[in-house]
């Protein structure tokens, strides 16, 4: 991905198309279906899809990874933003622990109501 | 240079199929691994943006640790989507 | 009619996300030089390896800069793993030898995990260890060897992670960290500074505190991520 005049609006159009593609399918999920582990499927995939879309951000043409290699120490010109990668790093990590949280809730309710889709749950109560 | 597009193409249009075919499929031990294929191609994307540390936490913990998780929810649970239990109060 | 309604929400959501993303074009270089110009991302770059001697600028801005959301994320996955193990809790009076696996696992995947196992975990500490060299760090090294962990959990019926042992790892390297931020209040600096001197580049002990944060960070979030595991493992079935 190093220079690319004129694949400029393809490129474009592929990382944020996907990225927001992954957002509408995941809150697609969310909302409709009756399954909780498929909610819990469309949270993870939300997360995926706010992720691609940071590490987008920070990209520049021509970038190469900030590390600096024993080489050359004076290498900063040419190098991609480090922020939104540090933002990332802790972001996928938490979104881990809150699928993690949200699939013991899920174990739970099934051991309570012996169902796991939630339209049977409400007919359950009286 | 024209690999660059083509395999880029190819990697965005395999991911927005899998997750498609993750929220659509009714067994749902599927649905788990198609989300597993997600972060696998998605960690191929964050090498191509020139980020490798985001890239190795990425493979790390989604691909092993969240397909681990969402397997032994199943194994407590239901496998199938379509499964409803049989209500005693209806038979009134 | 509910779906219409779902799907009329997601064109516009995704109407607004396009265009407010159009509105950033792709790979447009913000930075600038980084130095003559005083953004923030130029400043990190321009300064980490003449200040901390630091080669991999994600750990230093992870660990140094903005050490403070480390410390957070850090409790934010503490409290993850004590609220899962207080969902599945079990009590002490009905406690009876759960069946982990049904059958034993194969003789090929006995050995083999029982072979992997060590070289897993020295991956999982080299990557850790060498957090300020390479790609990598705590969080990476930690979810490995977590990975080794599982594999044993699986293969073995009598295999037990000891709950003990774990809790005074993940409490010694919570203590190590909190600590060290202290330690840099006491003399006379802010929370979380780097007193330790910062040595030469890509040497191995470089860098001041942010190797010894790093070690600290990665054998905490070893210690609960195989926490979380043990506990799912070991439910009872209901019969």
């Amino acid at each position: 991905m190093q220079d690319f005049e004129q694949y400029n609006s393809i490129i474009t159009t592929g990382v944020y198309g996907s990225a927001i593609a992954l957002i509408l399918i995941g809150l697609y999920a969310v909302l409709i279906k009756k399954h909780l582990i498929k909610i819990v499927i469309g949270l993870s995939i939300i997360d995926a899809g706010v992720h691609l879309l940071f590490v987008a951000i920070g990209y520049i043409k021509g970038g190469t990874a900030p590390i600096f290699s024993p080489g050359n120490e004076d290498a900063a010109q040419q190098m991609v933003d480090p922020v939104p990668q540090a933002l990332v790093l802790t972001a996928i990590v938490i979104g881990f622990a809150v699928t993690a949280v949200a699939l013991s809730l899920v174990i739970r309710l099934y051991k309570h109501h012996n169902t796991a889709r939630i339209d049977q749950i409400k007919s359950l109560k009286w | 240079m024209i690999t660059y597009v083509v395999i880029f193409s190819i990697l965005a249009v395999l991911l927005v199929a899998s997750a498609l075919y993750a929220v659509i499929q009714k067994d749902l031990l599927a649905a788990v691994i198609s989300t597993g294929v997600v972060s696998l191609i998605l960690s191929v994307f964050f090498y191509l943006m020139q980020a490798p540390d985001v890239a190795l936490t990425e493979a790390a913990i989604g691909i092993a640790l969240t397909t681990i998780i969402f397997v032994i929810t199943i194994r407590n649970t239901s496998r199938n989507e379509d499964e409803t239990v049989d209500n005693n109060l209806e038979k009134f | 009619m509910k779906k219409v309604l779902v799907l009329v929400l997601l064109v516009i959501v995704g109407y607004f996300l396009t265009d407010t993303f159009n509105l950033i074009p792709f790979g447009e270089n913000r930075i600038g030089n980084p130095q003559d110009e005083e953004t923030v991302a130029g400043y990190y770059l321009n300064n980490t390896a003449e200040k901390t001697s630091v080669a991999n600028t994600v750990t230093a801005i992870v660990v140094n800069y903005r050490g403070f959301d480390t410390l957070g994320e850090v409790t934010v996955l503490f409290l993850a793993t004590t609220g899962l193990g207080s969902i599945l809790f079990r009590r002490k009076e009905d406690e009876e030898e759960i069946e982990r696996i049904n059958k034993p696992s194969s003789s090929l995947m006995q050995t083999g995990s029982r072979v992997l196992f060590p070289l897993i975990a020295l991956l999982g500490i080299y990557v850790f260890i060498h957090g300020h060299l390479t790609p990598g760090g705590g969080f990476q090294g930690g979810a490995i060897i977590a990975t080794g962990f599982l594999l044993m959990l699986i293969s073995y019926k009598n295999f037990k992670a000891g709950h003990t042992m774990l809790n005074w790892v993940e409490s010694i390297a919570g203590i190590t960290f909190v600590t060290i931020g202290l330690w840099g209040l006491l003399t006379g600096g802010t929370f979380l500074e780097n007193t330790l001197p910062a040595g030469e580049l890509n040497n191995l002990i470089s860098g001041g505190v942010i190797p010894i944060i790093y070690i600290a960070v990665g054998f905490k979030v070893a210690a609960e991520l195989t926490g979380v595991l043990d506990i799912l493992l070991n439910i009872k079935p209901k019969k």
